[in-house]
């Protein structure tokens, strides 16, 4: 090469911006379709809400979630007769402001579902591959065990599992994270069934990629696009499940103020305070709502057969 | 005494056809003794109809499948996957460029990455000078620098097939095995590419296979033809020969039935509608 | 009276990078009896006007024709329902993909059965003698027992045969072949060419082909419309387009044939006009 280096950083720049230019034509795309989805991009706000209210909780809740205000036992939200702005959404049984629990609360919430979606999805895009690339006996091995869990109604292998490893929140975490598993693998191997007779597959053997990399360079990037809709559904699954066995004592244990955990703990006050039991519910439905939009959304964004030319 | 770069000898390709509950397994083969030679620097076109074996035949000069029975060499190199593998030395005598260019190229490498990587994957060749090799390889087949960091989805079809042809030539290959490159284009484009591979051809000495349904193509293109019918070739020659004074029933079958697009046949059609 | 005409018809799809124009004031006219090709590269959107006609288009296009008329009635106007009626009975259309095109869970006799049952009000057993009349009209060998064959039992050409068969159930007035060979064989091609020439010349329909392929214009066309990105470059007929092309466009596609090759290379359209196109 006899380049001058002038010209050569130059062209460097260029290949640098082009580059980029390239990336970020891939975004603009891709919010476009997203942002068609109206109700995804409520769910897109209300979620971005939830994780700023959860990474700056001590600064956002008023007060602190385990201090129990002893004059102040199940003390009304402030707009009924008996409130006050002091504790906005009232207190509970044995006067810890409702506000706060709930704020730390979404701290323990999207922590598991961030837990529980990491752990499956790496689990299942592992598994899953290693079945659709390899075929023969290793993948109806694989997919036989993976019916089988999915034989199981989920929430009692959770309940099994938690019982096994003992309860609290990470054993929780665990036990949903496998029973979610089984979905990503599955769809992982159907996408690597499609992906992997494609000719730029074939054009990477040719050109001598070895198994790993055909597996996890040239094929799962295409098919991330499914496993990206389903984490986010699992996601919420996730919150919904650590809720639930919060809920049976299976899960986080009190005092953490899990959501889930709350609303067992308020079951005997529901016809006495309504607001000890409805306040962690609405929450939930919130989150898993606005999670499940954002799902919608990606899948709109994502799925090539929706993109209209 | 001529140089041959490819001597295929009596070639078979089995498949197992797998029993289903009212069916009985069976075999089926779609290549069924082939043999030819083609000479260095030349053009071989296979044609035939899908389902004739031309791309099973395609395949396995290349690589992807292992033979039946029978012996390839290329270049003086035997061909055997089955017993020995495929070692970096074979890989760098044979290369492909597949029919569809929308299939071909991977959605999420960017196209810099789509050229480097059968260097990075059989030489040791530093970042840098990888580099500079695919942008020059951009601006042999009549792309841009600047398309280096693009994904495929940015180009058209035409474009597409020309970064196919790029990787195909990174590895400076001797044999290019060509499926069909440019019947999924546009007939503009087409003439472009054909006349890319013309110019890739003089430029780096390459001999083509060039497999092709359409007759047009290959009489432009080819030195030699050869037309497979369901697994057999029956008819083998130099282009003129082939065209000139077809032997086969099925070949003269195939000629009467290419659409003729000069004024005299339009002419005869039209007298014959109006009569 | 036309059967169909249609006036300065502008189609728009909204995309990601915003409007696009995919056919910019184009006129079409086709008499009964007559066969036009609309040829074109991909782009040049002579698929998208026959889409329009048959209300196929997706929500993202906009469409907008001062006039747009079949047998003097007015296409624009139709409700829905009154649209139905009128397409896939007096116009039906066929596909590049003839076995993408028929539904895999079914007979194609079935198939066949469901549209006459849509358009037609004849009995059961007419309706089965009907559907193997309409296979033996487009040469399938032995009917009687192909109207039992799913379409994964059948080869591309046969599947494309049967699709004809769907399409000309009802007599129609106009059919639309909207690449109707390209995913074949050339030799079943011909024959596929050669069946829909007949059915055409045998009923006195109007057929409109539309088609990339120079030699299945020339092979089937008594006037020819062709497209460039959009936009009607040239429309004659047929023998003078081939003998004597007008417009800078038609010379460079026909040029760039392969069997028309002079010298050593190929032309390409860039050699005849500038890049920037027209």
């Amino acid at each position: 090469m006899t380049k001058s280096t002038s010209t050569e950083l130059a062209t460097e720049t260029v290949l640098e911006r082009e580059s980029r230019n390239a990336t970020k034509a891939m975004l603009t795309e891709f919010w476009y379709y997203f942002s068609q989805n109206k109700g995804a991009v409520i769910g897109l706000v209300v979620f971005a809400v939830l994780v700023a209210v959860a990474l700056l909780a001590p600064l956002v809740a008023p007060h602190d979630p385990d201090v129990q205000y002893r004059d102040a036992l199940l003390q009304p939200p402030f707009w009924q007769d008996g409130g006050s702005f002091a504790f906005p959404l009232g207190t509970d049984a044995v006067g810890r402001d409702i506000l706060s629990r709930l704020i730390f609360g979404s701290r323990f919430s999207l922590f598991i579902g961030v837990v529980v979606v990491t752990i499956a999805l790496v689990g299942g895009i592992v598994i899953g591959l290693v079945a659709g690339y390899a075929r023969g006996w290793v993948d109806t091995l694989i997919m036989r065990v993976m019916d089988i869990i999915l034989a199981f109604p989920s929430l009692l292998l959770a309940l099994v599992l938690v019982a096994i490893l003992g309860p609290g929140l990470v054993n929780a975490m665990i036990a949903i994270a496998i029973v979610l598993q089984p979905h990503f693998v599955r769809l992982t191997r159907a996408a690597v069934l499609a992906e992997v007779n494609r000719d730029y597959v074939v054009a990477a053997r040719v050109a001598g990629a070895g198994h790993l990399r055909l597996m996890f360079k040239t094929i799962l990037p295409n098919c991330l696009a499914p496993l990206i809709v389903q984490a986010t559904l699992s996601f919420s699954n996730a919150i919904l499940d650590a809720a639930a066995l919060g809920f049976l004592g299976m899960g986080a244990q009190p005092p953490t103020p899990e959501w889930g955990t709350m609303l067992a703990e308020a079951r005997e006050f529901i016809l006495r305070a309504w607001w000890v039991v409805t306040f962690p519910g609405l929450a939930i439905l919130i989150t898993v709502l606005a999670i499940n939009l954002v799902g919608d959304g990606l899948r709109d964004a994502l799925d090539p057969k929706l993109k209209r030319s | 005494m001529s140089d041959t770069i490819l001597k295929v000898r009596d070639l078979y390709r089995t498949y197992d056809i797998k029993g289903g509950l009212f069916k009985k397994p069976g075999k089926f083969t779609a290549v069924k003794g082939v043999s030819f030679d083609v000479e260095r620097g030349s053009t071989l076109a296979i044609v035939g109809e899908s389902g004739c074996g031309k791309s099973t035949l395609a395949r396995m000069l290349t690589m992807i499948d292992a033979q039946t029975s029978g012996s390839i060499e290329i270049d003086g190199l035997p061909i055997d996957i089955a017993k020995t593998g495929i070692s970096k030395d074979m890989r760098q005598k044979v290369q492909i460029v597949f029919q569809n260019p929308y299939g071909s190229l991977n959605p999420r490498q960017k196209i810099g990455h789509v050229l480097e990587e059968p260097l990075l994957l059989n030489t040791s060749m530093p970042a840098a000078e990888r580099r500079d090799l695919a942008l020059e390889m951009l601006t042999k087949v009549g792309l841009q620098p600047e398309h280096y960091g693009r994904y495929p989805h940015m180009f058209s079809g035409g474009q597409r097939q020309r970064i196919a042809i790029a990787r195909a030539i990174m590895m400076k290959p001797k044999l290019l095995v060509l499926d069909e490159p440019v019947s999924a284009l546009d007939l503009s484009v087409q003439a472009q590419i054909l006349n890319l591979l013309k110019d890739l051809q003089d430029e780096m000495g390459l001999t083509y296979i060039f497999i092709s349904h359409d007759l047009s193509v290959v009489r432009y293109l080819a030195d030699k033809v050869m037309v497979m019918y369901f697994g057999e070739v029956v008819e083998y020659g130099t282009r003129d020969e082939v065209f000139g004074d077809p032997k086969h029933e099925y070949t003269r079958t195939l000629f009467a039935a290419t659409p003729n697009a000069d004024v005299d046949s339009i002419k005869a059609r039209l007298a014959k509608k109006v009569a | 009276m036309p059967l169909l005409e249609i006036r300065n018809l502008k189609v728009e799809f909204a995309t990601a990078k915003g409007p696009f124009k995919a056919l910019d004031g184009v006129d079409y006219t086709v008499e009964a009896g007559e066969v036009l090709a609309i040829v074109g590269e991909s782009g040049s959107g002579k698929s998208v006007a026959m889409l329009a006609v048959m209300g196929l288009l997706p929500d993202t296009a906009t469409i907008t024709a001062d006039k747009m008329e079949f047998e003097g009635r007015d296409l624009r106007t139709l409700s829905a329902k009154e649209r139905r009626k009128v397409i896939g009975k007096d116009i039906s259309m066929i596909f590049q993909e003839p076995i993408a095109s028929l539904n895999p869970c079914f007979t194609v006799g079935h198939q066949l059965e469901e549209t006459l049952k849509a358009h037609t009000t004849l009995g059961r057993r007419e309706r089965k003698a009907r559907v193997i009349e309409l296979m033996k009209a487009v040469g399938l060998p032995k009917p009687e027992e192909r109207v039992s064959a799913f379409p994964h039992q059948m080869s591309g050409g046969q599947c494309q045969r049967v699709m004809i068969a769907m399409a000309i159930a009802c007599a129609p007035k106009l059919l639309i072949a909207d690449e109707p060979t390209t995913a074949l064989d050339v030799t079943i091609q011909k024959q596929i060419l050669d069946l829909l020439v007949k059915l055409q010349q045998d009923s006195g329909m109007g057929l409109i082909m539309i088609t990339h392929d120079m030699g299945v214009v020339a092979e089937t066309a008594d006037r020819v419309i062709v497209q460039y990105k959009g936009n009607k470059m040239e429309e004659a007929d047929v023998l003078s387009l081939f003998e004597n092309p007008q417009h800078a466009y038609t010379r460079a596609l026909l040029s760039a044939l392969p069997e028309n090759a002079t010298g050593d290379r190929l032309p390409t359209v860039s050699d005849f006009v500038g890049a920037g196109g027209f």
